[in-house]
């Protein structure tokens, strides 16, 4: 199956008329992955098993109504899987298997998708580069000298590479969108608490969004029809009706009011960059759509406060990992404090550590106030910022990132340099809101993302403007030449 | 140089759910380890809490109970530490905004009743066990991880330890009424922790205090604060100084022991737990709880008193503990007279629970069998004597008490037609005891009454038969 050429209503009408067998498309992805990832290196593990699921669908025969029924799916290595390896790209879960499947696994699977891999990351999602996986790098899509980005690289390269039509990651700080515009694809970060968390390793609680990554607009509505809607087991999942996300695709956009913040054009972003969207604009312009500049003061402020934030809840949440109940426990430890203190020194990665260093800090007696408390109240400005505008307008445009893919390698060790990489990302996830990071064409022959922001719960309208703009250009149609 | 006593109790209740704080697994006490547990108790990655709304109201219930204040918006909060019994490495607990804050307990003291105010209440998931076996492996048993509790934490009001022991006393009391707990010591479900500090009279600031913990009863609770009182005002005699340490008490030795020195506050890196939204409390739940907490301890006696002409002393012990205050009003409702059910229990039940050391769970009467052996003496079924044999065999057996008569042939006889034969047969055969009475020797009523006894194996009804030896020899 060539999944350039075909989208997941194509797959599915040949499922549904019998022209394919769920078992040969499945044995087909597989054979595809195990070809393609031997350079692209987008996959931790690979469920051979697949088949046997497949197989059983052959069987059973594919409903009409079941869109994602017998489609291949691949998983953001940091979503459990009952029985399948879940590791987070970490040393510390190198073997750990799951005894229960993420809520959002179990809604593919009873929806009749089928998992065919898990895939890579940077450790337990913290990075933009994939390049912090204890396991391997994976490679760019459209430039295998250069990074996916992160921390959802596997799931963006493996989608952009034509390994498998649809993949699920999380999005902490831009994890899905920031990898998607890397690889030319489509990434979707829903709204905080539209998606279900349980079964997600957590990075940070109050950020973390699980969304997909997609080659089109409408295939990623189609899957989050599926995965999205409240959840007894995560309190923090919204109780809002879950409406059907494809219903304004091909609506026109002939007077939606879209913004375009200053502070999103501004220093640190590659001017290249900068034309795309200012293209982008005058595309939108054209399909009937208000573009205005726009300020949201506090962006700024939004990469210190996240930093804070995010390492603060992820040095609780990695706690878990003592090497006393699961994962990895050094060896030859001589008492209590040596199983601590050396699992976790030779479980976790540099990034990791560093990250659970910063939060342990602004969480201390005598610098919460300072740090982490701070930062909570500049998150309550930045979510004000994008609240002020949305009085006044319907969507938020602007890159993604401010440069398209960078060099595998040349970021490694400049960690500031790389968390300035997801300013432009990281705001949303303060603020809770959805966010699509849409292809928006080349600079130097690398793709760049549009990235349309909406206010809560508006996914609709994200899909609506997203749908419109992906049909004004032919960008889905072009595809990586060093993949295959 | 006179000193005067400072004492803090942070008292740790479990309440009594079905299920836990945070997770859905089942909460039971003295099950094998780890049977109870589920990924949330694990700490599994990809987990996540959710509120067990049932839990809270309980703690709502307790604060009612305490007069305590309801924190209407609050929030969780992780409280970080690592030990084997903690998997998550994290408590989840509330710090910033406990439940309920500024309740209070009035105990009798020396000098009359006595207000103890509580500082706060809040809710919190209890840790697992650790357990070190000789092996030379720690075992760790995560059933009461998750566990349901509340600590409630004392104002500096209790002075002595006779106080700390009577507010104990009554905070076990007024909780265990509302249903919220089992406060059992011996089962962990009620813990106590201490710390007691002295200053010299008139001084300001308290004294450094000392923490004593392995408190397993009240008592123990009381003989280690007044043990710790007497060390720390000898060492200040002494010209030493008290410094932050953790004591243990030593039940054999009668002593507080240095368990470790405190250096500086612990750091718990307590921050807003984010898998959790913000609790509001509203009118509703308040008046909700409200509607369904039990009477109170002193409301039950005020009933029994004013009800059922209980004396106020006999009240007081019937409503020492829910359990038996709740094995009386069933009796009375099985449809015994209050009095004799209250005389039974403080009487002959109460003694025979000590002379044994059980508690009236660990017996096998009901309140069912006990009311129906009163009422049987009530109609004149069996005898006051005989029903002391009758309680010996409901007590230790699940008999039926009147099928048990019955059965042994303790019915007492009452029907005149048949005691009057015999007893005008005895007294055809003792004319001298019938020329005593007549001549006033009173002892001749008593050896008849022995006679006819004798003659119907003691079943007859005494009243009866003085009702009718008493027409007959007259007649004589």
């Amino acid at each position: 199956m060539d999944f350039f050429k075909h989208d997941l209503a194509a797959i599915h009408t040949q499922l549904v008329n019998g022209d394919l067998r769920t078992s040969d498309l499945v044995r087909d992805t597989l054979a595809g992955i195990h070809a393609t990832d031997a350079d692209l290196a987008a996959f931790i593990s690979v469920n051979d098993d697949a088949v046997a699921a497949a197989e059983a669908q052959d069987a059973a025969g594919i409903k009409a109504d079941a869109p994602l029924a017998g489609i291949p799916i691949g998983i953001k290595d940091n979503i459990v899987t009952k029985g399948l390896t879940t590791t987070a790209a970490s040393k510390m879960l190198a073997n750990f298997t799951p005894i229960f499947d993420a809520t959002v696994v179990e809604k593919l699977h009873a929806a009749g998708a089928i998992t065919v891999g898990k895939l890579n990351m940077d450790e337990f999602a913290m990075g933009s580069s994939t390049e912090n996986s204890a396991f391997h790098p994976t490679k760019n899509a459209w430039d295998h000298s250069r990074v996916p980005g992160g921390s959802s690289g596997g799931s963006a390269a493996a989608v952009a590479a034509g390994e498998i039509p649809v993949a699920l990651g999380s999005d902490t700080g831009g994890s899905i969108r920031q990898p998607a515009a890397f690889n030319g694809i489509v990434g979707m970060k829903p709204t905080y608490g539209r998606v279900s968390r349980w079964g997600l390793i957590a990075f940070a609680s109050s950020l973390d969004v699980i969304g997909t990554l997609t080659r089109t607009v409408r295939d990623s509505a189609t899957v989050l029809n599926v995965i999205a809607g409240h959840d007894d087991r995560d309190a923090t999942s919204a109780t809002e009706p879950v409406p059907d996300f494809t219903a304004k695709i091909g609506d026109s956009i002939k007077g939606m009011r879209i913004a375009l913040p200053e502070e999103y054009l501004g220093e640190g972003v590659d001017p290249k960059v900068t034309e795309r969207i200012q293209a982008a604009a005058t595309q939108l312009r054209a399909l009937g759509a208000t573009v205005e500049t726009v300020s949201l003061p506090h962006t700024k402020y939004a990469v210190p406060s996240y930093y804070i934030i995010a390492s603060s809840e992820a040095s609780s949440n990695l706690q878990r990992f003592d090497g006393i109940r699961y994962g990895f426990r050094a060896k030859d430890v001589k008492n209590l404090d040596d199983v601590y203190v050396r699992s976790r020194s030779e479980g976790f990665g540099p990034e990791v550590k560093r990250r659970i260093m910063l939060g342990t800090f602004s969480l201390s007696a005598g610098f919460y106030d300072a740090y982490f408390k701070k930062a909570a109240q500049v998150r309550t400005l930045i979510a004000q910022d994008f609240a002020k505008v949305f009085a006044d307008y319907d969507l938020v445009m602007g890159p993604t990132t401010p440069t398209p893919a960078f060099k595998l390698g040349e970021r490694v060790s400049d960690p500031v340099t790389m968390y300035m990489n997801d300013i432009l990302t990281i705001a949303v996830n303060l603020a809770g809101l959805p966010a699509i990071s849409v292809p928006a064409g080349f600079v130097d022959g690398l793709p760049v993302g549009l990235q349309l922001i909406g206010p809560q719960f508006a996914e609709p309208t994200i899909y609506q403007a997203a749908a419109a703009f992906e049909a004004a250009n032919d960008y889905v149609a072009q595809i990586p030449g060093g993949a295959r | 140089m006179n000193f005067e006593t400072t004492i803090g109790l942070e008292v740790h209740v479990e309440l009594k759910t079905h299920s836990k704080m945070f997770s859905p697994a089942p909460v039971s006490y003295g099950a094998e380890p780890n049977t109870q547990t589920n990924v949330i108790d694990w700490g599994f990655p990809g987990v996540l809490p959710s509120i067990n709304k049932g839990a809270y109201s309980y703690g709502l219930m307790v604060a009612l109970a305490l007069h305590a204040d309801i924190t209407r918006q609050t929030h969780f909060d992780r409280k970080n530490y690592f030990y084997p019994d903690n998997p998550k490495a994290y408590q989840i607990t509330q710090n910033e905004q406990p439940l309920a804050t500024n309740g209070w307990i009035e105990v009798e003291t020396d000098n009359g009743k006595k207000r103890i105010g509580i500082a706060e209440l809040h809710i919190e998931e209890d840790a697992g066990k650790n357990q070190h076996d000789p092996d030379g492996y720690s075992y760790v048993d995560l059933n009461r991880q998750g566990t349901p509790l509340i600590e409630i934490v004392s104002k500096p009001d209790i002075e002595t330890p006779e106080e700390a022991y009577q507010y104990l006393e009554q905070l076990r009391q007024i909780v265990q009424f509302t249903g919220a707990s089992d406060v059992k010591m011996e089962e962990g479900s009620m813990r106590v922790d201490t710390n007691l500090s002295v200053r010299p009279y008139g001084q300001a600031d308290f004294g450094t205090k000392t923490e004593i913990k392995n408190l397993n009863s009240f008592n123990h609770v009381r003989d280690g604060l007044a043990y710790e009182q007497k060390r720390q005002i000898q060492t200040l005699m002494a010209g030493g100084i008290i410094q932050q340490e953790t004591r243990r008490w030593d039940v054999d030795k009668k002593e507080t022991i240095l368990m470790r020195v405190k250096e500086g506050a612990d750091d718990y890196r307590y921050f807003p737990e984010p898998d959790l939204p913000p609790v509001t409390v509203d009118d509703a739940w308040i008046q909700e709880v409200q509607a369904a907490l039990p009477e109170n301890p002193a409301q039950r006696r005020a009933r029994y008193v004013n009800e059922w002409g209980i004396p106020a002393y006999d009240a007081g012990v019937l409503t020492l503990t829910l359990e038996m205050a709740n094995f009386f009003e069933e009796t009375v409702a099985g449809g015994a007279d209050p009095k004799l059910a209250s005389n039974w229990l403080m009487g002959e039940v109460s003694g025979y629970l000590n002379a044994e050391h059980l508690e009236l769970k660990d017996t096998k009467l009901t309140p069912a069998h006990l009311s129906k052996m009163i009422q049987l003496i009530e109609d004149g079924t069996i005898s006051s004597k005989i029903a002391k044999k009758v309680f010996q065999q409901i007590i230790a057996n699940d008999t039926d008490p009147e099928e048990w008569v019955r059965a042994k042939g303790m019915v007492q006889e009452s029907d005149p037609a048949v005691l009057t034969p015999i007893i005008t047969a005895i007294l055809d055969a003792n004319q001298q005891s019938i020329d005593d009475f007549h001549n006033g020797k009173d002892r001749a009523v008593g050896f008849l009454v022995g006679q006819i006894m004798k003659q119907t194996h003691g079943q007859a009804n005494p009243k009866v038969v003085n009702q009718i030896l008493m027409s007959e020899i007259k007649k004589r």
